[in-house]
């Protein structure tokens, strides 16, 4: 990815406002008010807008990019989210209010009709932000068919967190619906776009990771020299540098794999490879750290509790490993090169 | 630049639209080829497809037309590369001239030998090897003892040259040695030579053959073999420089991590079209790794275009790429049984065994998976 002014925008703005203070106050429950204002001044979250939705005009794949600057500073905004809510709204042609937004998938809610009347009901779980967002953007079918319905209020929010204390909400929902509008997209599609978004998140942190593990290296000094001089502990961090590098090509495919069309293999490659990387980096970067980084004080957790919540969200390694596999498979062995190079 | 700038593969259409013709010859020329001959990879030797290659403009691509090249760009060559080493064509023959010793030529020979070297190569009829690694310098290459004694018109070389690969084959070798100081001097004071392997006089070939029983590589023994001076390829003294600035070329590209990949199609050919889910895991596994190598490899190829030299992403490419090619045969393995022996396991077992038995040397040829993790650190500022 090429660093755009937005992505130098992004850069400046989170690297500026999200200090481990702000971290720690979101892990007990404070939104990050101040900073999710200075993001939507920058306009960074309207990106993948059509310009007459309110967005600017930028390349899908440079909007999307801001996702992987936010993963480097583990924004603890529901960013990723309120990008795509924008982008099913405005897929359905439906309006995109203000504020921070978040998505939920069909999965336990029941959308009906009742003549001109719409209502919507169930519980949905693992709801990103749920408890912070201005409005919930619901994909579900009704008959057999897509429609997005959009609530800003109408649940009730029980408090859960991921494996990085970021709100995962439960939502037990019975409401009318602001909106509705049948949707070009299916559940999958929006786990897939979901996924695409980790991948770029993933490869942001773990650009973070490798270069706090390389400066660590160079700092922390045992047996009379810096750690970083003990071939050991080099070929670690290349190995942390070389998983980058692959979540860094797999976070370039996610971007390029939501729009102008929605790419399913190519985000399946990029979010199970992405996930892979996850795992691995986080591990060599503690490795690295000893017992400093495993503390609370340390700002290393920040990250890796990060990696490890985004390798799972939307979709995890086997997941996606699997859609990706039966896709080649269907292809068959003949066409296993046409087929990746099409990806 | 970082060790960790990855711009986006540039996109070429002409490249592209390359990849049909590709795709168009090599099935017709392999089509009666079967998989256990493509599983060779870039190993496999074939002069008449060499010049059939060269006749079609697939070698040389990017090298000037004045001397017989083609004056494409390193995207397109990319493309040729990548769909010929998809299909398992026989490439050994005329590879190294193409990737490593044209280049070099043309970097830093003379206009002689440019016009002597460059269009056989370009014709496909041109092979070189590689003398660089000796008895006591695999890894530490700049220990090298083979040397070049300047006489009458010329140079003696005395020394022992090991694993040249396709040194029995090759027409021309480019020797790197020392030709002033003592193996002390470490990098000062090598030289490269551009040395005739058909008459050369004062010079063994000899084979040592590999795990597999196959003759792939050789020992080369110079007792007073005198070569002339016009075998000079550069300045006297700057071997170390010439030879490190080609290793980002030889690093990244797509034979760093497509050598197991006949293995994998026939891996999915015994699968089948819906397989179980266990399997249908791997293989994505393995399908997402390939995608995001070949993102990264096509990344370098562009930055290698514009003329940048990303020497530590090359090394980043070959480590991620040999660990990727070590993998296949042991997660085919996992996958499919091979034993009882089925008809429909037949080829594939076969396959299996000759990638298993070639794995060892993919993290050990072209710089050990240690040496590259070395020089990953360097690039992020640990060394
Ligand atoms: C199939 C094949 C084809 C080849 N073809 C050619 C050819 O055509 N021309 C040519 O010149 N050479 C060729 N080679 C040789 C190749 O370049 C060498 O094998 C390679 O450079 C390693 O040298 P070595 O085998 O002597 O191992 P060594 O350098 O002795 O290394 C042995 C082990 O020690 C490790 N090691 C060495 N130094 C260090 C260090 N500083 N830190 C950590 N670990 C270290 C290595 O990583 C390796 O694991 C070929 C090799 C193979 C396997």
């Amino acid at each position: 990815m090429a660093d755009s002014i937005l992505v130098d925008t992004a850069e400046r703005l989170f690297g500026a406002i999200i200090t481990p203070q702000v971290l720690a106050a979101a892990e007990h429950g404070d939104f990050p008010q101040a900073a999710w204002d200075a993001l939507a001044e920058a306009g960074l979250h309207l990106g993948l807008l059509p310009e007459s939705a309110g967005g600017f005009g930028v390349a899908p794949d440079e909007a999307l990019a801001i996702l992987r600057i936010a993963g480097r500073h583990a924004l603890p905004l529901p960013l990723a989210e309120t990008m795509l809510a924008g982008w099913l709204l405005s897929s359905a042609g439906l309006p995109v209010p203000d504020g921070p937004l978040t998505i939920a998938p069909g999965t336990g809610l029941v959308l009906s009709r009742d003549g001109a009347k719409w209502h919507i009901a169930g519980t949905a779980r693992g709801i990103a932000w749920g408890r912070d967002a201005a409005a919930l953007v619901v994909l579900a079918d009704v008959e057999g068919c897509s429609h997005v319905a959009l609530l800003s209020g109408g649940y009730t929010i029980e408090e859960r967190l991921n494996i990085a204390r970021e709100p995962r909400n439960t939502l037990v929902i019975d409401a009318v619906p602001d909106a509705v509008a049948p949707s070009p997209h299916s559940a999958l599609d929006l786990r897939a776009a979901g996924a695409a978004t980790r991948a770029l998140m993933i490869a942001g942190s773990l650009e973070r990771i490798t270069a706090m593990t390389t400066q660590y290296a160079l700092d922390r000094s045992q047996f009379g020299r810096p750690i970083g001089r003990f071939q050991a502990v080099q070929h670690s961090v290349a190995t942390l540098a070389s998983q980058t590098a692959a979540a860094l090509a797999a976070a370039g495919i996610a971007a390029e794999s939501i729009l102008p069309t929605l790419r399913l293999p190519a985000i399946a490659a990029a979010k199970a490879r992405g996930a892979e990387a996850a795992g691995i980096g986080a591990a060599l970067a503690h490795q690295i750290h000893g017992a400093i980084g495993f503390t609370y004080e340390h700002t290393l957790h920040f990250h890796t509790k990060r990696l490890h919540a985004w390798r799972d969200e939307y979709g995890g390694e086997a997941e996606w490993n699997a859609y990706l596999g039966r896709h080649l498979a269907a292809a068959g062995a003949d066409a296993l090169w046409p087929t990746l190079t099409a990806i | 630049m970082s060790a960790l700038t990855f711009p986006p593969p540039p996109a070429s259409d002409t490249a592209e639209a390359l990849r049909a013709d590709v795709r168009a010859f090599l099935a017709a020329e392999l089509a009666d080829v079967p998989a256990t001959k493509r599983m060779e990879s870039w190993s496999g030797f074939d002069p008449e497809f060499s010049r059939k290659l060269g006749a079609r403009g697939w070698i040389g691509m990017t090298f000037p037309t004045q001397y017989g090249g083609h004056g494409c760009s390193n995207l397109e060559r990319y493309v040729v590369i990548e769909e010929l080493l998809a299909a398992g064509a026989p490439v050994v023959g005329h590879w190294i001239s193409d990737r490593q010793s044209g280049p070099s030529i043309l970097r830093f020979g003379t206009e002689a030998q440019k016009r002597f070297f460059i269009p056989k190569i370009v014709a496909g009829e041109c092979f070189f090897c590689i003398g660089m690694s000796e008895p006591n310098s695999g890894s530490d290459l700049a220990s090298v003892r083979t040397r070049a004694t300047k006489v009458d018109g010329g140079w003696l070389i005395n020394g022992t040259k090991l694993w040249t690969s396709q040194a029995h084959q090759a027409h021309y070798m480019i020797l790197f040695c020392r030709s002033s100081g003592t193996p002390d001097d470490r990098q000062n004071g090598t030289s490269q030579f551009l040395v005739d392997m058909k008459s050369t006089k004062g010079m063994a070939i000899r084979p040592v053959h590999a795990m597999t029983g196959e003759h792939h590589f050789n020992e080369i023994h110079f007792q007073d073999a005198f070569i002339p001076d016009d075998a000079l390829l550069g300045d006297e003294g700057q071997g170390w420089h010439q030879v490190t600035s080609e290793l980002a070329y030889e690093r990244s590209g797509p034979e760093r991590f497509l050598s197991s990949f006949i293995l994998l199609v026939e891996t999915l050919r015994v699968l089948g079209p819906a397989p179980p889910e266990r399997a249908a895991i791997a293989i994505g596994r393995l399908g997402a790794h390939l995608v995001t190598l070949r993102r990264l490899s096509r990344s370098v190829a562009g930055m290698l275009e514009a003329g940048e030299n990303p020497a530590t992403q090359a090394s980043l490419v070959k480590d991620l790429g040999a660990l990727l090619e070590q993998e296949i045969p042991d997660i085919a393995r996992a996958i499919i049984a091979i034993d009882p022996p089925t008809e429909a396991t037949e080829r594939f077992a076969e396959v299996l065994a000759y990638t298993t038995l070639h794995a060892p040397s993919f993290s050990l040829r072209g710089g050990t998976r240690e040496i590259l993790r070395g020089i990953i650190a360097r690039g992020l500022g640990l060394r």
